[in-house]
């Protein structure tokens, strides 16, 4: 490998960059899907290659190949740098880096039960018989059980000495049962919407429990059909985990991406109400309760790593504290236009990506004082909202809409009514502020989500949220006609 | 270094050899049915922010996936690499895969070979051939045109030349190089002026940038300055990039024969969904669009009526689901393994008779829109989309835009809105869908439902 890297970055160096990095990046993917009761699909991929990145006049080039030779090497770099130079041609303010160290050594997800080395016979029968379960149960139109597995060995090298290697594992699965009347169709999934996912091996998919709580799912879905539409009004909502992490996700994720800040995500993704001058003020992004960070060591996530792909170290970079807004997630060079260095945000994907400002695990940090099932009982007139099942926000990630799979009335502290196609809409800071109830650490959770999209061309990033639920005052209900 | 060495490439007769030589590998190691297909990309995109170029990127990238067959077990594999190893590799994973799974019990076989006529204008050497210099030039002309108008630019400008073979064993032997180009650009003046303009095109070269410029440009000093407006039912006219999403939708929710197989679709054959003036199909080998002449089966791309003056007439099919229901594919295949089945990647709006220019006059009191932002199905049966505007929102009065209002957030049915269509545009723009090239008029609608609004910062 070292002779590919080297390779690359004296080729970009010998042809004008002030700065080069390169990852050389192996991916290797498993999935298998179950629908209704049928083996839909088997699959693996590999994928491997290596991407240079160039710093030339002040102007970044990138150029990535699957072949893996020291002449691809060269025409690689040789082509980073050209591009480079062309960039030149339209540029107003020269990139600048901040100093962090080289980086040196090894990061592996821990992984107790390799994913790739459990018989696949074992994985698919695990998905057929929680497929299996849930079609037992009358009424149920279709169903589909899936389950991922992603392994990149990733090698990253730059100019100024950096020499890594990380191998990150990551698993999740999941299930969907599906009722279907006339023009209505209510789906249940469990863990989550898009499967529950984690940077773990096979032990965590074990431990999810799919068949265990398929009859429970696929019955929720037949009794949504017959249920009452939800109400508009304004209510108290209690957000799970299973919609929370999605409600973080969005609404703090997305807005404290600093490149989206500097406008660099403009022409699609959007902008980020969280401009600059907020983080000098103090701006307050929520209740007191809201504490976010930006973990990228926590355990399980899939945003944990050792070094971001631009060599800087994992670490925990707090967003809101005590519901203020103090932070970004940031990159070498965005972090030094507000006085920083980089909270190691950089994350690509695969080798023919750049690395952009993405979320490392964004978690909602647990408060002492009532478990989740406290604050249900604590809620005399409320909703008790679960599993997302749309979801929608504007470009300054400010008006956001939500759908869920499950809706119960509270009364009186107690769950009742159950209803179908619930949603809930708000203002983000508004939103936040009107939290009185985080729930404390019995129910937090790692979760995430496989498929967050950003960048042109288009990246999908795998992030993760841990939380343990909370509640929110005054919020509208029902939008859907 | 030349703009074509910029291509590491691949013809399509050389990467049809690649299948063909996964296809031995394959029929070596037992299969008794087995399908290659080989996509390779030469793919470049210029990158635009705060009226500067920040990002600049290339790749050359190959996937070669194989579904392979024994009896009624079928596995999927997929590398990226091409050397002879990984080729027999693929064959071996594939076929172990294939031992491995339950059968599947509805399997219909693999498709069988058809004529397939190759489309005119699928390929433009002006795209295979664009340097970054080029696509800086474009860059620089969008940026000139934002200058002047005191505003700032955004957007990317991109290249891309994707290479498809499919080979099987029961004889089909297909291999097209295509182009595409797209740019897009976003502008942004000082008082919360947005506007937005984008083109695709088969031929990078025919790409008017400056014009675009101009158009985002524009919008976004007619934008600025945005009031609150309440939220409420209103008669809208929808510029054509919106309209595409409402057809990507469509088709992503209901125009797909395994949705009406598995009841998730609003689909029914002689179901009235839009108004007389609403025709919708699916045509890839239209040169007007981003022409492709066979699918990811390898199955020839047949025209499809998916709407009809407003009344439902078919859906697409890939080969499975043709078989299944016992007619033919018409070549809307997606690369296996699919469990979201075929879609109607090249989708078209017929065009109406009202000049673009009086869409906007026709409407008493009501809104244009410019663009949907980040839209999600919150009932898919019912194609009820939740979304927001974007990028040029304008009230309208007596036939004029009077001024420019805060973003909206809608929750609408898409139906709904094919019903509503009142007025269509004449003319029509190519656009990036989902998947593929898109081709749609601007709309007035008699109602849209929008049910919240950005809030005051």
């Amino acid at each position: 490998m070292r002779e590919i890297t080297d390779r690359a970055l004296d080729t970009a160096r010998a042809r004008g960059a002030t700065y080069a990095d390169v990852r050389v990046v192996r991916r290797l993917e498993e999935s298998i899907d179950v629908k209704t009761g049928t083996l839909a699909g088997v699959s693996t991929n590999e994928s491997e290659g290596f991407g240079v990145r160039v710093l030339v006049d002040g102007a970044w080039g990138f150029a990535a190949s699957h072949v893996l030779t020291t002449a691809e090497a060269d025409r690689v770099a040789a082509q980073a740098v050209r591009i480079a130079r062309a960039s030149a041609t339209a540029l107003r303010r020269p990139v600048v880096l901040d100093g962090r160290p080289p980086a040196h050594g090894r990061f592996e997800t821990p992984v107790a039960e390799d994913p790739f080395a459990v018989p696949l016979e074992v994985k698919i029968g695990d998905l057929l018989a929680a497929d299996a379960a849930m079609r037992r149960v009358g009424g149920i139109a279709f169903t589909d059980s899936t389950y991922g597995a992603q392994r990149e060995w990733k090698t990253f090298a730059a100019t100024d000495g950096s020499y890594t290697e990380q191998v990150i594992t990551h698993v999740g699965s999941g299930i969907e049962a599906n009722a279907v009347d006339g023009d209505e169709l209510q789906r249940r999934s469990f863990p989550d919407s898009g499967g529950g996912w984690q940077g773990a091996g096979y032990e965590y998919i074990r431990s999810l429990g799919l068949a265990a709580n398929a009859e429970r799912v696929a019955t929720e879905s037949v009794q949504l059909l017959s249920a009452p539409k939800l109400p508009p009004g304004r209510r108290t909502i209690v957000l799970h985990p299973s919609q929370l992490y999605l409600q973080v996700h969005e609404s703090c994720g997305h807005p404290t991406e600093l490149d989206r800040v500097f406008g660099t995500e403009a022409s699609y993704a959007g902008t980020s109400f969280l401009t600059t001058d907020k983080l000098d003020s103090g701006f307050r992004y929520g209740s007191e309760l809201i504490d976010i960070v930006a973990d990228a060591t926590a355990p399980g996530g899939m945003g944990t790593f050792g070094w971001d792909d631009e060599g800087v170290a994992a670490q925990a970079v707090p967003l809101v504290e005590a519901g203020r807004f103090t932070g970004y997630l940031s990159s070498r060079e965005t972090a030094p236009r507000i006085g920083r260095e980089s909270g190691g945000a950089m994350r690509a994907d695969g080798w023919n990506r750049i690395p952009l400002i993405r979320m490392t695990n964004i978690n909602l940090l647990p408060k002492p004082g009532m478990s989740f099932d406290e604050i249900i009982a604590d809620t005399d007139d409320g909703l008790l909202l679960a599993h997302n099942r749309s979801w929608s926000i504007d470009d300054r990630r400010l008006n956001f809409q939500f759908a869920t799979e499950l809706a119960y009335e509270i009364k009186g502290g107690k769950l009742g009514q159950l209803y179908r196609n619930a949603t809930y809409t708000g203002i983000t800071p508004e939103f936040w502020g009107s939290c009185d109830a985080v729930a404390d650490a019995s129910s937090y959770v790692m979760l995430g989500t496989p498929n967050c999209g950003k960048g042109e061309p288009p990246q999908t990033g795998h992030v993760g949220h841990a939380c343990s639920g909370a509640r929110f005052r005054n919020v509208q209900v029902g939008v859907m006609k | 270094m030349s703009a074509i060495e910029m291509r590491t490439g691949g013809t399509p007769a050389e990467r049809l050899a690649i299948a063909e030589v996964v296809l031995h590998h394959a029929e070596a190691a037992g299969a008794t049915e087995a399908e290659v297909l080989v996509i390779a990309e030469d793919a470049a995109l210029t990158r635009f922010a705060n009226s500067e170029i920040h990002q600049n990127v290339a790749e050359a990238n190959v996937r070669v996936s194989l579904r392979f067959v024994r009896g009624k077990r079928v596995g999927v594999a997929a590398t990226g690499r091409t050397d002879e190893e990984a080729l027999r590799r693929l064959a071996e994973t594939a076929g172990r895969i294939s031992d491995l799974v339950e059968e599947t019990a509805d399997w219909t076989g693999l498709p069988d070979p058809g004529p397939i006529r190759l489309v005119d204008g699928a390929f433009a050497a002006g795209t295979a051939t664009a340097s970054p210099e080029l696509r800086a030039e474009g860059v620089r002309a969008v940026i000139a045109a934002a200058d002047a108008a005191s505003v700032t630019a955004y957007g990317s400008f991109a290249t891309t030349v994707e290479t498809v073979a499919v080979a099987n064993s029961r004889g089909i032997r297909a291999a097209e190089a295509r182009t595409s180009s797209q740019l897009i650009t976003v502008s942004m003046g000082p008082e919360k002026g947005t506007g937005y303009a984008e083109a695709a095109a088969v031929d990078a070269t025919t790409i008017d940038a400056a014009a675009l410029g101009r158009e985002a440009a524009e919008t976004a000093q007619r934008s600025a300055q945005p009031v609150p407006l309440e939220p409420g039912d209103y008669p809208v006219v929808l510029a054509e990039y919106a309209v595409v999403d409402i057809l990507d939708m469509l088709g992503y929710l209901g125009f797909s024969a395994l949705a009406v197989e598995e009841g998730r679709s609003f689909y029914e054959p002689g179901k009235r969904i839009g108004s007389d003036l609403v025709s919708i199909r699916d045509d890839a080998r239209d040169p007007a669009g981003l022409p492709a002449s066979f699918d990811y089966e390898g199955v020839a791309c047949e025209p499809v009526a998916l709407v009809d003056a407003g009344v439902c007439r078919d859906v697409v099919w890939d080969s499975a689901t043709a078989a299944r229901a016992g007619r033919r594919s018409t070549g809307h295949g997606l690369p296996a393994p699919n469990p979201y089945g075929p879609f109607p990647i090249h989708a078209q709006m017929a065009a109406g008779t009202t000049p673009r220019a009086e869409l906007v006059r026709g409407l008493k009191r009501g809104l244009f829109v410019t663009r949907f932002h980040y839209t999600n199905p919150v009932h898919p049966k019912l194609a009820v989309i939740t979304g927001m505007t974007r990028d040029g929102t304008f009230l309208v009065e007596d036939g004029e835009i009077v001024g420019p209002v805060r973003n909206l957030r809608y929750t609408m049915s898409y139906l709904d809105a094919l019903a509503a269509v009142e007025a269509v545009s004449s003319e029509r723009r190519l656009l990036k869908g989902f998947l593929g090239g898109v081709l749609v008029p601007a709309v007035r609608l008699s109602s849209w439902r929008f049910t919240g609004t950005t809030g005051s910062d």
